[in-house]
């Protein structure tokens, strides 16, 4: 069907995708670290060094029932459903910031249990309903 | 199907033909904004911002498309070496290059009100700036390298590579902690958007699909005559 010359560069393409996608893989891989945009409580919990002076950021949910607020201050408690991380954050929140919703919170590690944050961001989720079925959903359970 | 993109064919292509498929554009899309923006409910959680989606994720959809087009084609060109085919990738650029900045600039104004901040270096944004450099980097090579021969080959290199950005783009949001949330609507599971909100998103993107299709036929046609002038003339 094809020429010689055709079917030399589909081999050589073939064998040229692979090694690239190789070399792709480890690359990502071994830059992991940097590519997430933030940690999860486990992540912390299991980092052997504490990084109190460099800026991370925290994320998972906001527990049920954890939020604290004492006029601008706040603290609440990050989980990922493993472990628990405590916030300590003073000013404004996003409008999406509840319980039980996604939070990201940027900020200075004290120590593995407890996290001084200055910037709170609201991480939403993949669905997206009107209210009515949304409470229409809460009433059948 | 191939055949009828053939250059005789497309200089056949009767302007009458593209008028009718900018009515039915101008159709789909009336159609749609009406829908998203009056119709369509408010999200439970954002409120009326999730109306930034159906422009949005259309514009990320045929940003990613166009690039795959663009890439297939050019490894059809450094394969087989069809004469013109890479033609058909340079004409689609332009239209991806302004739905990636329609998808990063609307994603940004959707992340303050939702996020809380209007950048984050998060992976699939990140990955998604990438692609608007493979972007720019194509169609500047085709500017640039004013030899047919050189700019052909140069460009298609650089579009296969730019083609392996496009599973981190689409896979950032699963393989890593990223800002952004996952995809809602995939291949294997049924859609985390309720179908009031569904319906509008999917009228946009033919919308937006039409609109493509139509920048596409006239820049092909365009660039299928100055292609042919200038072999006449000799300059390459």
């Amino acid at each position: 069907m094809f020429t010689q010359k055709v079917k030399l560069r589909i081999i050589y393409s073939i064998i040229l995708a692979i090694l690239a996608s190789a070399v792709l893989y480890i690359t990502l891989k071994s830059l992991e670290e940097n590519v997430v945009y933030f940690y999860s409580p486990t992540d912390i919990y299991n980092k052997t060094s504490i990084l109190s002076n460099t800026t991370i950021r925290v994320g998972g949910l906001v527990k049920e029932k954890s939020i604290n607020k004492k006029g601008t201050s706040i603290n609440f408690v990050i989980t990922d459903l493993k472990n628990e991380i405590i916030i300590s954050y003073k000013g404004l929140v996003p409008n999406l910031f509840s319980e039980g919703k996604g939070v990201i919170a940027e900020g200075k590690l004290k120590d593995k249990k407890y996290f001084v944050a200055d910037k709170i961001l609201a991480k939403h989720d993949e669905n997206y309903m009107p209210p009515e079925v949304k409470k229409a959903l809460e009433d059948s359970k | 199907m191939f055949k009828n993109f053939l250059p005789n064919k497309i200089l056949a292509l009767n302007s009458k033909f593209i008028f009718k498929i900018a009515k039915i554009m101008i159709l789909v899309l009336f159609v749609g904004v009406i829908y998203s923006l009056f119709i369509s409910p408010p999200d439970y959680i954002q409120g009326d911002s999730v109306r930034i989606m159906y422009v949005h994720v259309p514009s990320s959809f045929i940003a990613l498309g166009c690039f795959a087009f663009i890439g297939v084609v050019s490894i059809c060109n450094l394969v087989f070496k069809i004469k013109f085919i890479s033609l058909m990738a340079k004409s689609l650029a332009p239209v991806g290059l302004i739905f990636t900045i329609t998808s990063i600039v609307t994603g940004s104004l959707w992340g303050k009100p939702t996020w809380g901040i209007w950048w984050a270096w998060d992976a699939r944004l990140t990955s998604m700036v990438i692609l608007l450099f493979f972007y720019f980097i194509y169609i500047l090579t085709w500017k640039f390298v004013i030899n047919f021969k050189k700019a052909n080959t140069i460009s298609s290199i650089i579009a296969v590579i730019g083609l392996f950005n496009l599973p981190i783009i689409k896979y950032s949001v699963e393989w890593w902690n990223t800002l952004h949330q996952p995809s809602s609507i995939t291949l294997t599971s049924a859609p985390a958007i309720h179908y009031t909100m569904l319906v509008p998103l999917l009228i946009m993107l033919i919308g937006f699909t039409i609109y493509s299709v139509i920048i596409f036929l006239m820049r092909y046609k365009i660039e299928i005559m100055k292609f042919k002038l200038n072999k006449k003339n000799k300059i390459n």
